[in-house]
């Protein structure tokens, strides 16, 4: 168990250290960040003055380190919009993409959970057919253009909830039902058919033959190992809707993480983009290493493999 | 070329899956593959289709709503939007914009992956441990933080999305390639083939590839909707296709700004959108059944 | 006590339907051994599952007879009815693969206590007490312990000692063991079985031993019935099936394996195939591969006639007026 504890942080690391590398190289893509940072009659030795400041002059390879090393303190430079340190806006922006990712994860499993067993339970059912439908639907509209259409028909024709922005509760809906629907349909079709497969399982047959009810073998004894597939499932989409909900965020005009790096992009506020990568590469390298090892609390036979 | 790389008998026998005893077999997904064929005609054919061209501007004809509503005009099908332009002649531009991305982005990224995978696969050793931890740490920076990251520094367009795409989607293919060819090397015709003295690209080519095609075409069929989903999402940011070019997810962006007058403008792209990804899957899902029929259906 | 008569489970397929039962009837003193002996596909375990209700869904079903256990009327019961009153509680079962009749993510007290809290058994001590004494019962060591547990920490004879235990727990009226030692190891299987012998003497139950292996047969059991697709062709005490049956079938069968204590010429297979379970021959089942087939046994089942110590379903047996 240690040392599958340790494999995975290293492979986790290597990631994390891989992402950094990407950064680092469209960093110098992006041509001389010094042209964007000081004015248009800035002269050549304002320039080479600015260069040396940071660090620009040196060779490439120490430029890497230093970039590292500042990236391991959280430092990718001040925001050039904001003029705060550019990590720091982001982690200010934290919570409300963390709000939004926990009610589009909450809708999604809430939802995905119920559909799946049941279309499993009674498969061929008219249930099963129409889950199915959705399933399909899920996965081939793309969850902007549901909020899109949320926005239209709940906000706009029928008034009901608020399109735009953060705050109540009622502002979580829209954003957490367009951010959850693709979710929806994978889990749900990764449950109905891990399901299928347990409820045809030796010791779901032990379990009736022993005359349990069928309710308790669906819900507590089928369930349990059907949602091993599930649990990893939940760890990805977290992670990816941690690191920002990017194009739901802009739909719904919400003040997360993703829309302030898209923000970022357009004003070429690039310490605010490497922030941005950095940060959902970290979130998702720390929950799916969570994840893996919240599996042995799921799935005892891990435990102590 | 195409002789070499894609054999006949991999197409009769794509063909007799397609047609059983001169009847098209049952399953086979008809509505998925007219609309895709539908796409595809529009992409190639489009200028000649379309009524209008898609970045002419009337003015006069602004916000005309599609031909079946009230205040609608058969001269505009799809309607219009603000600055008068037909949307159905949109629309068609929209998909010559995202068929011809999807195929860079499915080309270029099955080669690469593809290479990697059989070259992983095939090896072992070093050269699978390296592109094996290449493929993780692809797979662990999410794809559009990086795509956010290369579209705030390569100049915005059609190549910067097929390049962001490829990025994200090469693994894919590398990873399931790869363990297609690790299960391949072990069989007798591979073997048999090294043993004859047949040198490694000839393998490669002769052996290797034909036998991946199944697989190949499954997955890029697959990715396309993928892909159309993705480029549409990012031509919404602004971060793709770039005006005057015409995406479905640029003119979805456009129109969000008329939400409350011009329900049409969000609506119409959405559905082009979700049509040709939805057939991508179904016909995607069929020839993985119909290749693969030991691979448990999901549904 | 068990009292089964004309039963018929079918299975309804894409391509036919399966006459898996057809027509099974026998009955089952408490305390006493009945070994159901068959071919696989001879629907020896579709019968064990009729009898708790349980056909393979949604494909099978029982289209008739009649069930009755302790006078009562099994067949036709509500489903919530089996599961509350009978499954479990007089009835159980232990299945034939102890590596996968385990639920793998809880504990092996968790899976043996279900059936006792499910059933309401519990009453002064706790449900997971009565576990642990089960599993002490089948003999698992150090059982308070290990009830903490999990499947995979078990080898394979210990998993079947906590099957035993599930299907003991509420102390049925009729255990089925359906091929319980065939994935064992042979010294397993004898303790296992040394066991299912002891459970019995402790519990009364009588118990129904489905197996294709007519040594651990002999050895268990007092009664024998033979299955031949779909249908019991011979029962009859066990000394007497092995001394001089009379279905050709079982002779068959006999002459094929070596059985201990069994004196045999030498060992002979019986020809032929067993028949396709979606077009069974006419007549008797057995006549194609039956070295005595005569016209009658093509044209018309034999009916089963009670013979000194059972019964036989063979045309040899019923014309000779015995």
């Amino acid at each position: 168990m240690t040392r599958y504890v340790i494999s995975r942080v290293l492979q986790g690391l290597i990631a994390i250290f891989g992402a950094l590398l990407i950064v680092f190289v469209a960093q110098r893509l992006s041509g001389d960040p010094v042209a964007l940072m000081l004015p248009m009659d800035a002269s050549e030795a304002d320039f080479a003055a600015m260069r040396e400041a940071l660090g620009l002059d040196r060779p490439l390879l120490i430029q890497f380190a230093i970039f590292l090393g500042n990236a391991l303190t959280g430092d990718f430079g001040q925001s050039y919009q904001w003029n705060a340190p550019a990590m720091q806006l982001l982690l200010d922006r934290l919570p409300a993409t963390l709000e939004l990712a926990m009610a589009g994860l909450l809708f999604a499993v809430l939802l995905a959970v119920p559909l799946g067993v049941f279309s499993a339970v009674h498969r061929g059912s008219w249930m099963d057919r129409s889950a199915k439908v959705f399933a399909m639907l899920g996965q081939a509209i793309p969850g902007f253009w549901i909020g899109l259409l949320l926005i239209l028909f709940i906000a706009v024709e029928l008034q009901w909830l608020p399109a735009y922005g953060r705050g109540t509760l009622a502002h979580l809906v829209l954003p957490a039902v367009a951010l959850g629907w693709y979710p929806v349909a994978a889990m749900t079709r990764t449950l109905r058919s891990s399901m299928l497969d347990v409820l045809e399982s030796d010791y779901i047959r032990m379990e009736r033959a022993i005359g349990l009810p069928e309710r308790t073998i669906v819900w507590r004894y089928a369930l349990r190992n059907a949602a091993v597939p599930l649990v990893t499932m939940v760890g990805v989409y977290f992670a990816n809707m941690l690191g920002g909900a990017f194009v739901i965020e802009v739909v719904f005009a919400w003040p997360g993480v993703g829309r302030t790096v898209v923000d970022a992009v357009f004003a070429r506020d690039f310490p605010v983009v490497q922030a941005g990568v950095m940060l959902s590469a970290v979130v998702f390298v720390v929950v799916n290493l969570l994840v893996d090892l919240s599996y042995g609390f799921i799935d005892p036979r891990i435990r102590r493999g | 070329m195409a002789e070499a790389l894609i054999p006949r008998a991999f197409v009769a026998r794509l063909w007799a899956r397609v047609f059983r005893r001169n009847r098209v077999s049952s399953g086979f997904p008809f509505v998925a593959s007219g609309v895709l064929g539908l796409v595809l005609i529009c992409a190639l054919f489009g200028p000649w289709i379309a009524p209008y061209r898609a970045t002419a501007i009337s003015l006069a004809d602004a916000m005309t709503p599609p031909a079946w509503m009230e205040g609608g005009s058969a001269s505009h099908l799809l309607g219009t939007d603000n600055l008068g332009r037909d949307i159905l002649s949109r629309i068609i531009a929209g998909a010559r914009v995202s068929t011809t991305v999807a195929f860079y982005a499915i080309v270029l990224s099955g080669l690469i992956g593809a290479g990697l995978g059989m070259a992983a696969g095939y090896f072992g050793g070093v050269v699978d441990a390296v592109i094996s931890r290449v493929i993780d740490t692809q797979m662990a920076v999410p794809s559009i933080p990086l795509a956010m990251l290369f579209a705030a520094v390569l100049p915005p367009g059609e190549a910067m999305v097929i390049f962001i795409i490829v990025l994200s989607y090469w693994t894919w293919y590398a990873r399931i390639v790869r363990g297609e060819v690790m299960s391949l090397r072990e069989r007798d015709f591979i073997a048999l083939a090294k043993v004859a003295g047949v040198g490694t690209p000839t393998i490669f080519v002769r052996h290797l590839a034909p036998n991946l095609l199944n697989t190949l075409l499954v997955l890029a069929t697959l990715q396309f909707g993928s892909v159309i989903v993705f480029e549409a999402g990012l031509s919404f940011l602004g971060l793709g296709i770039q005006p005057p070019q015409v995406s479905w997810g640029g003119m979805l962006s456009d129109g969000r700004n008329f939400i409350e007058v011009a329900w049409w403008l969000i609506t119409i792209p959405g559905i082009a959108i979700m049509a040709a990804c939805l057939a991508s899957n179904l016909l995607g899902d069929w020839l993985r059944d119909t290749f693969d029929p030991l691979r448990r259906q999901v549904w | 006590m068990l009292r089964v008569r004309d039963l018929k489970t079918h299975l309804y397929l894409k391509r036919g339907v399966v006459k898996a039962v057809d027509g099974v009837s026998f009955d089952l003193a408490s305390g006493e051994t009945l070994g159901l002996i068959g071919e696989s596909g001879s629907g020896k375990t579709m019968t064990g599952l009729s009898l708790l209700g349980l056909p393979p869904k949604p494909a099978g079903r029982i289209v008739a007879g009649s069930i009755e256990l302790d006078g009562r009327e099994l067949v036709g019961l509500d489903e919530d009815v089996l599961a509350r009153e009978v499954r479990g509680r007089q009835i159980a079962m232990i299945s034939q693969d102890p590596m996968t009749s385990l639920n793998p993510v809880f504990t092996v007290g968790e899976q043996v206590a279900a059936p006792i809290r499910a059933h309401g058994m519990a009453f002064e001590r706790s449900a997971m007490d009565l576990a642990v004494d089960e599993l002490d019962r089948v003999r698992v060591p150090s059982a308070a312990r290990r009830a903490g547990d999990y499947p995979h920490q078990f080898s394979g004879g210990m998993r079947q000692r906590v099957v035993a235990a599930m299907a003991i727990a509420c102390r049925p009226r009729l255990l089925i063991a359906d091929e319980p030692t065939s994935a064992l190891d042979v010294t397993i299987q004898v303790q296992f079985m040394d066991l299912i012998e002891q459970i019995q003497t402790d519990t009364g139950a009588g118990i129904l031993f489905i197996t294709h292996d007519l040594g651990v047969a002999a050895s268990l059991c007092h009664r024998i019935a033979v299955m031949y697709a779909g249908r019991i062709v011979e029962t009859a005490n066990v000394d007497k099936l092995y001394s001089s049956p009379l279905h050709p079938y079982t002779q068959g069968l006999l002459d094929s394996v070596p059985i201990l204590g069994r004196r045999q010429k030498r060992l002979r297979s019986i020809a032929g195939n067993p028949p396709d379970p979606l077009s069974l021959p006419g007549g008797c089942a057995f006549h194609p591969r039956c070295p005595h087939a005569s016209e009658i046994c093509r044209k018309e089942a034999p009916p089963s006639v009670s013979v000194e110590g059972g019964n036989v379903a063979c045309w040899l047996v019923a014309d000779s007026g015995a």
